[in-house]
């Protein structure tokens, strides 16, 4: 039997494609048999593969989900940030540049919003939660931001691992919660044209929750969201361990 | 002619990253800023500069348009690869961290829509 396995260990990728594809065929059936469409087909793919990565980090104990099973170990490569990033530029092709350039403004505004205001939410909320130093308040706070943001900004600034880890947390449970959340809600707000999902990807940020969120919703807004949702990262890692620190440090007082 | 589009969009993808690790080395963060969405502006450009001069032929098209549908599949197979285990079980602190400003964040969407100037859907858009 361990051939088999060795077999596909060394054909990975391959077997990530088969494995998804399949994954795909039973979540479009599922979506035309048990809600007549109402569900998009891609939105339970997206559920099912968040259930698998869940039942793979509980057989494994590790943290790469479905991809630290040996024999799943492709989707690594499949759902790593390379071809996603590649995919995601490639869906700029057909993109309206007019509506780029008229939403410019509102998106650098809902970029800074969204970094601000979420740091400082989620710093009010650690700081609610008992700490009281101004490293560990900055680092739950960036966490709060992407679970990128989180643990750069703790190596920054000197955070301890658990605080780093719980930043961590706060950033996988927003992708997540942004994964699930947005095509439930993309009625209510509105989020059905290419500015409205430009500005959701700005204020949200976390570039794995909005891409899958808006693919979810639907595929045409994924590059508009996509688009300012990568400036995100890179803003909050900027701002998070600077400026943002030193207002913390000088609101706390230590 | 399929691999032409494949390497404009690997061109513009690692120029894109480039510039964006860059940025973030000259800002001094560890992080690349916005290296996709240099990389998706770069394509913009490039598709209407050589469709100008009719040299974006239909088959360098699908090479990206390829790419594109592949698109879901792929967030499907990163969804599979998150760390589900450690959010669905960290504790209450991060809970609440990753959860109230998203929530709180959202009530800015109709704020900053309103905001920008009315633009008017493309045409591709209605169907």
């Amino acid at each position: 039997m361990d051939y088999i396995t060795t077999l596909l260990v060394k054909n990975g990728l391959i077997v990530a494609f088969l494995v998804t594809g399949l994954l795909m065929v039973v979540s479009d059936e599922l979506s035309r048999k048990l809600t007549r469409s109402k569900i998009p087909g891609s939105a339970i793919a997206i559920f099912l593969g968040l259930s698998m990565a869940y039942v793979g980090g509980l057989l494994t104990g590790g943290s790469k989900g479905i991809a630290d099973i040996k024999a799943l170990s492709g989707f690594e490569l499949m759902g790593g940030s390379m071809l996603r990033d590649f995919a995601i530029v490639s869906t700029a092709l057909g993109v309206s540049f007019a509506v780029v350039r008229k939403t410019g403004m509102a998106g650098v505004l809902s970029l800074l919003i969204g970094v601000v205001f979420t740091f400082s939410c989620g710093a009010v909320i650690a700081y609610l939660m008992g700490y009281s130093d101004a490293k560990s308040i900055v680092t739950i706070g960036a966490g709060a931001c992407t679970f990128i943001v989180g643990p750069v900004t703790g190596a920054a600034v000197g955070a301890s691992s658990d605080v780093i880890a719980n930043s961590i947390a706060a950033g996988l449970v927003k992708s997540i919660l942004v994964t699930i959340g947005t095509p439930l809600i993309a009625r209510s707000i509105g989020l059905n044209n290419p500015s409205t999902a430009m500005i959701f990807g700005g204020l949200m940020g976390t570039t794995s929750g909005v891409a899958a969120g808006l693919a979810a919703t639907d595929p045409k807004l994924v590059p508009y969201g996509a688009m300012t949702a990568t400036f995100y990262t890179g803003l909050g890692c900027l701002l998070c361990p600077s400026v943002l620190y030193l207002l913390v440090a000088a609101l706390v007082g230590h | 002619m399929l691999i032409r589009g494949v390497a404009l969009l690997a061109g513009c993808y690692l120029t894109g990253q480039l510039l964006g690790e860059t940025l973030g080395r000259l800002l001094h963060t560890n992080a690349n800023i916005g290296g996709v969405g240099f990389a998706m502006l770069l394509l913009i450009f490039a598709q209407n500069w050589l469709e100008k001069r009719d040299r974006f032929l239909p088959q360098m098209q699908s090479g990206i348009l390829f790419w594109s549908n592949l698109y879901i599949p792929v967030i499907v197979a990163m969804s599979a690869t998150q760390n589900v285990r450690v959010a669905l079980s960290s504790g209450f602190t991060a809970l609440l961290a990753g959860v109230v400003p998203v929530a709180l964040c959202l009530l800015f969407l109709p704020l900053l829509s309103a905001a920008k100037p009315p633009v008017e859907t493309p045409t591709e858009w209605t169907t």
